[in-house]
């Protein structure tokens, strides 16, 4: 067994919040006296990633992703736990960590607006301390990987938001970093350039055997990339393994869609109609009578067409939440 | 250390491309600061020839030269602000800058030691249009020059480093504005930059002395303008770099317990 690239016991971030009441009466009184609240951000959470896997890291807004993503990138230090990346210890920010590591924020830019992003990734070789050769090799494979040929030299101002983000990933990753952290990197590209920023991020995977975690709220992204997922909730670690092993255990339903040569029939005796218009009937089943219910749809049906699909995944994840915070 | 000559080197030429595309706001910003010493020196040369001809030991040429070299000293000056500091932390470049193998103090000193370029480049035709208005009298040795250049960016590295430990405060406060006004009123005091320290009472230029405010503005302005002796111009130097000493000193205790503190909040 390798020795994991992330490793990560009972981490915990807390933050003491001030609080108080609105309005007037209320800011006097915490002049004198203030509320804190803590809100446990991340709570105990505890997983190992194994060089060259790419897992997706799930939750709802405020589920404690971003911070955990954070914490593992140096940025923020732990209330408790401890969080090793490389075999570093990352709140301590040597260079030799900082060095393999990248984390991509959606909504974050560290590019300057202003120039054209060739200029940004001079600065970027000269930061990371980049032979020239490698520099350019590097960059230009990056830049015919995503398509980019000329944009590159416009300013960054003046790209749109899907440009911007793919200038912004090869900027992250010139140095070829061991880890990657993507918090949200798709976050408001349109369909044709989620799927070019997925395919890059596969591809480097496969190159350079790096190891990446992934928050995104497309499950596309997830379900194109990750193999494992890790579903966190309310600061808490509520689920990790193979993304099929999650829809297997939150899902217990399926749907079997039927294409029919002649029309209507009754299908109500197989299980719950979800829709049926001409030539087309879409049921819901319990997961343990799928294959007693095909059968027989099979043998009493004249069947154009059978499919049996799991539930979309965004539904399987939602039910996850609600029924954590129902327990909860 | 050629990792950092190139990173400052690449950072200053960033500096330069970037101002250059602002070049009408850097001539306003710089008309703006202008404004401050010529009414300091309409003033004084007022007060000047009141009084016979020279107030303080400066005559009225000698006062238009020290006012058209703090000009330039003004620019060399120019440093991230505890302002800044707000910005950078609320606005999440902060943690951007946090990612990078290096202290976010390197970006700002590269940065800000570039963009002097493009501020002395527009600077020169002000200087010119202002000494053929002021007549400036300027007769300074080779050695003043000399000691002039080494310590204009000792009083950038020394204001730099006062002010990134102020700025740093932000990381517990979020805000800095309090403290950095009352810190820039008494630069202004403290430094020259309002009034030569000669002009000064006798009791609060010996307070200035042991303080930086005056390694920031008047010590490279007199050792050009004025007649320093060798030794003075040499001891200010020494002190200068004493001073940059202490500030990084303390810009790294600031920064190892304040990055603890970091929150980064949704940013």
């Amino acid at each position: 067994m390798p020795t994991p690239t992330i490793e990560v016991t009972d981490l915990s971030k807390h933050y003491k919040v001030p609080v108080r009441e609105a309005g007037l009466k209320a800011a006097t009184r915490s002049l004198f006296k203030r509320t804190h609240n803590t809100v446990k951000a991340v709570d105990g959470i505890s997983f190992t990633i194994q060089p060259g896997e790419v897992v997706g890291f799930l939750g709802p807004n405020g589920a404690g992703k971003t911070t955990t993503l954070k914490m593992l990138s140096g940025l923020l230090h732990p209330t408790s736990g401890t969080p090793g990346v490389l075999g570093f210890e990352p709140s301590r920010r040597q260079t030799e960590f900082l060095s393999q590591i990248t984390l991509v924020m959606g909504n974050r830019s560290q590019l300057s607006w202003d120039l054209p992003a060739l200029d940004s990734f001079e600065l970027q070789r000269a930061i990371y301390g980049l032979s020239r050769p490698e520099f350019i090799r590097t960059r230009d494979e990056f830049i015919e990987l995503l398509e980019l040929k000329d944009l590159v030299k416009k300013p960054v101002r003046n790209l749109s938001l899907g440009e911007r983000m793919k200038v912004e990933i090869i900027g992250a990753l010139l140095h070829r970093p061991r880890v990657l952290f993507l918090d949200e990197p798709t976050i408001g590209l349109d369909v044709t350039m989620q799927r070019r920023i997925r395919t890059f991020v596969e591809e480097y995977n496969l190159r350079t055997g790096a190891t990446v975690l992934l928050t995104s709220h497309y499950m596309a992204d997830v379900e194109a990339l990750c193999k494992r997922v890790i579903v966190i909730h309310n600061g808490k670690l509520l689920f990790d393994g193979d993304l099929a092993a999650l829809v297997d255990r939150f899902s217990a339903f399926k749907t079997i869609c039927v294409d029919l040569p002649n029309g209507y029939a009754s299908f109500s005796q197989y299980g719950e109609v979800l829709s049926q218009d001409a030539g087309h009937v879409t049921l819901r089943i319990p997961r343990e009578r799928t294959p007693d219910v095909t059968a027989r749809i099979l043998a009493e049906q004249r069947v154009e067409d059978l499919t049996v699909e799991d539930p979309p995944i965004e539904e399987v994840i939602e039910k996850v939440f609600a029924q954590k915070s129902a327990e909860a | 250390m050629k990792r950092y000559l190139d990173f400052y080197l690449t950072t200053m030429k960033i500096a330069i491309q970037e101002q250059f595309q602002y070049r009408a706001q850097n001539y306003f910003y710089m008309v703006g600061q202008i404004v401050e010493p010529t009414i300091y020196l309409v003033v004084w040369t007022t007060i000047a020839k009141q009084q016979g001809g020279s107030v303080g030991g400066y005559s009225v040429g000698g006062l238009a030269a020290y006012y058209i070299v703090w000009t330039l000293v003004r620019q060399m000056n120019i440093v991230l602000t505890p302002y800044d500091w707000e910005n950078r932390i609320q606005h999440g470049q902060l943690s951007s800058e946090l990612l990078r193998p290096m202290h976010p103090i390197h970006r700002d000193v590269a940065y800000f030691a570039g963009w002097k370029f493009v501020r002395i480049f527009i600077w020169i035709p002000i200087a010119v249009i202002m000494a053929l208005i002021f007549k400036p009298a300027l007769n300074p040795t080779w050695l003043q020059v000399i000691v002039f250049i080494v310590a204009i960016w000792g009083a950038y590295l020394v204001r730099m480093l006062v002010y990134e430990a102020l700025g740093l405060i932000t990381l517990w406060t979020t805000r800095v504005s309090a403290i950095f006004e009352l810190t820039f009123s008494l630069e202004l005091i403290l430094s020259g930059r309002f009034v030569p320290m000669t002009l000064l009472p006798l009791w609060l230029q010996h307070i200035a002395y042991y303080l930086p405010f005056q390694w920031m503005f008047f010590f490279p302005i007199n050792a050009l303008v004025g007649q320093p002796a060798t030794s003075a111009l040499l001891t200010g130097l020494v002190i200068q770099f004493i001073w940059i000493l202490i500030g990084v000193l303390v810009v790294n205790i600031v920064w190892h317990f304040g990055v603890r503190r970091f929150s980064s909040v949704g940013n």
